[in-house]
């Protein structure tokens, strides 16, 4: 049963530098009939310090957060990264605290985005954009952490102008990983130099995933090409953007 | 050294034991694979590491394996004449080339075993059609490096004794409970490595052929 | 920030020819296991068997030990004990001084690495030959090996083709690999027929019917085990498991996970030295069991699951920072994602502690792992040891010894406003605090990537404008 309210919880990312992705995924949303609530004290999962080793900082943070879902209803998160820390690791960084259970309770109802549109809201996608050769990077955590891998294709699948190209290596890591990309800069570097070489040999015009982290790193990369070395850079959005811009004008043409 | 093991007992006592959920642990895999396919498996798994199969029959055994012998010019046979097979290779003795007996320690004729064997002739105690293996207890009879140093290994395998897996074979033969003798192999091919830019060659340290007749 | 480490890591990255190299090898190994694997369903309830297994005899590590000893001794195996790698070494200096033995053969044992045999032997004037194809490709050479499985992984043909010329100037200079093959078989079976002592590692050892297991292909293992009079087996004391009935499934998921074979050429089994009524075989048996820093990591619940490796490889196939650097660049003796959270525990966070950093944290490793180690979470448990302040609740050696007033006080400050909303919100602070943890000035990011830009109004911001409710 479709719930009709939901909590979203935008990450810190998406709030400071891919805002539209958010409002994009909250259209998205609201447009499906859910009513969305965005508490405004949210601030990030806490995850930056968890995987820094700083846990009592991290747990600092996930506290404030998850006193702001005190009802039960699903929690979406356009980040499969973000989830999968509130999803798996708060139970571990809650774990013996007094508010252990409070903290389950907010990780039992995770929901990563692309996993809610396609599993609870079963969204029917109606494609207005112009035909598009699209490659998918899918984020490590989304694909092992959260297991929702298939969903962000599954939702592209329903876009009839989509052409999905599949770049070589699909399920390697873009060398992103957080504080990793400047604790390993050499190597991540060397990540993403890879990843960037397979998607542009698809000849997509378009990237998408679900997480901002993998974003951030494989279009900077790109577009530092872009500067330095006069290549094509594909344009990359998270995959909440994509999907609002290319169907919000079934709302256009039912008014 | 003793205190060694005390303080590494003294370590691991006390510790507080984990709770492990064992559910898991003890599935049998097996297949309910008829004779027939059990064969069939068993032969495509072992051709495809370069291991020579002949099937034959109680009947015609011994002819097929002269005529392997023929085939591959050997000079020397090595194998038991205690067995059931050695008994009948020996009784036929003429059509095959020299046999040769492991009766010795081997200290007693180590040079001629290195040097001077084509090949060597085993029983085996089963095989596993899944992977393409060959169950052996080398002994008294069929010692070790029988199946080892000669640079062929012949091996004679019963069909009634293909178990679909190694945890089935490990099950019904008791292995466990008869214990276990100072050596088991399993053997799934003639010797090979990739050890060589992952190129595939065969014959590094042990028999560089490998021919299983099916009885 | 310069370390040890990232020197390493640079040089090895500018190895276009040898990083294409460790690509191909490693998607042949990715290859193979997955086409080892075709039914998810069944390779899931595999990998769970195979950690049940390994869980359950870790529960009972120390009873499983005993009746192993029991076992072994029973059958007139010799068992010994070594807390550490130096006692290690003195027992198989002890045994071949016994045998006035000036030399031994090896077959491939990751622990007589982890030991460091071959140099240790040397110093006292003994040979220690390896007899495994790669690792005596190495060894000709003067390296140790880059892979736990593939020792050799990192040569190409033509340097090993060279090498042989080298080193054997009556060999030919000769590329095909049959032939090169042919000639190691012909130096090393001099060797296995003069050897006096044969030294071996061990997979599993089966506390039920005192057996050891080795998995090899090549018949090394066979020969350096049966020929010479004397055996010496090396393992880590984690390596029991209770029945024999445990080692199917685990022979059954260990070759596919590793090389993608269905099962190895050899599984051989050793429960004693030869009987009265045999013919061959060796007359002695050791067993050198090492402990070196495992009942630490045993004292630790989580930090146990490390002990459940059986040495695949699996993990350090499908992990994309091992691919690009190569398994020297790690400077230890497991390289890759066990090594990563192998080695801190064993030899403390001082001297690798960085590893630990080497890590995006993709997950490839655990989604591999044959019995199901969490690596990723406890790369992130290390990190947690390697900052934190309370330092005796972990057996970790060096613990808290990361920890950096710089970056802690970042991390508070982070915490601080992140968990204080109202300044968080004040545009911008925590990406200008995280902006701190960038160790250098040229800009780690912006080397390969343009800098992030802020967006000028906050999803905060605009939600509240669309009147998006906030409770």
């Amino acid at each position: 049963m479709k719930p009709d309210t939901i909590y979203f919880f935008g990450t810190c990312l998406i709030d400071l530098i891919y805002p539209q992705a958010g409002v994009s995924a909250v259209q998205l949303l609201q447009r499906e009939g859910v009513k969305v609530i965005y508490p405004q004290a949210q601030t990030c999962c806490g995850q930056p310090a968890w995987n820094s080793g700083y846990r009592d900082e991290a747990r600092k943070v996930a506290r404030a957060q998850i006193k702001l879902f005190p009802k039960d209803l699903p929690i979406v998160i356009p980040s499969g990264s973000c989830a999968g820390m509130m999803k798996t690791h708060y139970p571990e960084l809650f774990k013996g605290e007094a508010d252990e259970a409070e903290a389950l309770q907010v990780a039992n109802r995770v929901y990563e985005f692309t996993e809610f549109l396609v599993d609870v809201l079963q969204v029917d996608l109606k494609d207005f954009g112009e035909p598009v050769a699209v490659a998918v990077h899918t984020s490590c955590s989304a694909r092992r952490e959260m297991g929702v891998a298939d969903k962000i294709e599954q939702l592209l699948g329903q876009l009839s102008k989509v052409e999905v190209k599949e770049q070589a290596y699909k399920a390697e890591c873009c060398g992103f990983g957080g504080t990793f990309a400047v604790k390993q800069p050499e190597i991540s570097a060397a990540m993403v130099a890879d990843k960037i070489l397979h998607l542009r040999a698809t000849g997509a015009t378009q990237l998408v995933s679900q997480d901002c982290g993998c974003l951030l790193n494989i279009s900077g990369a790109f577009a530092y090409q872009a500067n330095h070395e006069g290549k094509t850079a594909p344009k990359a959005q998270h995959i909440a953007e994509f999907l609002w811009d290319r169907t919000q004008a079934a709302e256009e043409m039912k008014s | 050294m003793s205190n060694a093991r005390t303080r590494i007992f003294q370590r691991l006592t006390a510790v507080e034991r984990p709770v492990v959920d064992l559910s898991a642990r003890e599935s049998l895999s097996r297949f309910a694979w008829d004779k027939e396919e059990r064969i069939r498996r068993f032969t495509e798994r072992m051709q495809a590491v370069r291991a020579e199969v002949h099937v034959s029959d109680r009947e015609h055994w011994l002819d097929k394996l002269a005529e392997i012998c023929q085939a591959k010019g050997l000079n020397h046979l090595l194998l038991s004449p205690n067995t059931e097979w050695g008994q009948a290779i020996s009784q036929n003795a003429t059509r095959f080339p020299t046999l040769k007996h492991y009766d010795r320690p081997i200290e007693a004729w180590k040079h001629e075993l290195f040097h001077e064997v084509d090949a060597g002739l085993t029983s085996t105690l089963g095989g596993i059609a899944e992977t393409g293996t060959l169950m052996l207890w080398p002994n008294g009879d069929e010692p070790r490096l029988l199946s080892l140093v000669p640079p062929i290994h012949i091996a004679i395998l019963e069909t009634d004794k293909l178990f679909s897996t190694f945890a089935e074979a490990v099950q019904q033969q008791a292995w466990a409970e008869q214990g276990m003798p100072t050596n088991a192999v399993l053997i799934s091919g003639p010797s090979r490595s990739a050890d060589i830019a992952q190129v595939l060659a065969y014959g590094v340290h042990g028999p560089k052929e490998l021919v299983v007749v099916l009885v | 920030m310069s370390t040890e480490f990232r020197i390493d890591v640079q040089k090895a990255l500018g190895k276009t020819e040898v990083r294409a190299h460790f690509r191909k090898a490693m998607d042949t190994l990715m290859t193979n296991r997955r086409n080892q694997f075709p039914d998810d369903a069944a390779l899931q309830a595999l990998r769970h068997q195979a950690q049940a297994i390994r869980a359950n005899a870790l529960s009972k590590l120390p009873e499983l030990l005993e009746q192993l000893e029991a076992k072994l001794t029973a059958k007139g195996v010799q068992v010994h004990w070594a807390e550490t790698t130096d006692e290690a070494n003195q027992i198989v200096l002890s045994i071949m001084q016994k045998h006035q033995a000036k030399s031994i053969i090896k077959g491939k044992s990751m622990v007589s690495e982890e030991m460091g045999l071959n140099h240790f032997l040397e110093a006292q004037g003994i040979e220690a030959l390896e007899s495994d194809l790669g690792e005596f490709i190495i060894q000709l050479d003067g390296e140790t090996p880059s892979h736990i499985i593939m020792p050799a992984i990192h040569k190409s043909k033509e340097q090993i083709s060279q090498l042989f010329h080298d080193k054997f100037p009556d060999i030919p200079y000769t590329e095909n690999v049959d032939e090169l093959t042919a000639s190691a078989r012909r130096i090393l079976r001099d060797k296995f027929y003069t050897a006096s002592v044969g030294l071996s590692g061990v997979n599993f050892a089966v506390a039920e019917t005192g057996t050891l297991c080795l998995v090899e292909n090549e018949g090394n293992g066979r020969m350096s085990t049966t020929v010479p009079p004397v055996h010496i087996a090396v393992t880590g004391i984690e390596k029991v498991v209770e029945k024999l009935s445990d080692i199917p499934p685990l022979l059954s998921i260990l070759p596919r996970s590793a090389t993608g074979q269905p099962i190895t050429t050899y599984f051989n089994m050793i429960s004693g030295p030869r009987q009265a009524d045999e013919k061959d075989g060796p007359t002695e048996v050791h067993l050198v069991l090492l402990d070196n820093g495992r009942s630490n990591i045993y004292s630790d619940p989580e930090l146990l699951a490390t002990l459940r490796c059986i040495r695949c490889g699996a993990c350090i196939n499908h992990c994309p920072v091992y691919v690009r650097i190569g398994g020297h660049s790690y400077g230890t003796v497991y390289p890759g994602p066990i090594g990563t959270i192998l080695e801190p525990q064993k030899q403390g966070l001082k001297v690798h502690g960085e590893l630990i950093q080497a890590s995006s944290l993709c997950g490839a490793c655990g989604e591999v792992c044959p019995v199901r180690i969490p690596i990723p979470n406890i790369i992130n448990r290390l990190r947690y040891d390697s900052v934190r302040k309370d330092t005796e609740h972990t057996p970790t050696f060096d613990a808290g010894t990361k920890r950096k007033p710089l970056e802690a006080a970042i991390w508070q400050g982070w915490s601080w406003s992140a968990s204080h909303p109202s300044l968080y919100n004040f545009g911008g602070t925590v990406a200008t605090q995280l902006r701190g943890l960038v160790p250098n000035k040229v800009g780690a990011w912006t080397n390969v990537r343009t800098a992030p830009q802020l967006a000028d109004k906050t999803l905060h911001q605009q939600l509240k404008a669309l009147g998006v409710d906030h409770e």
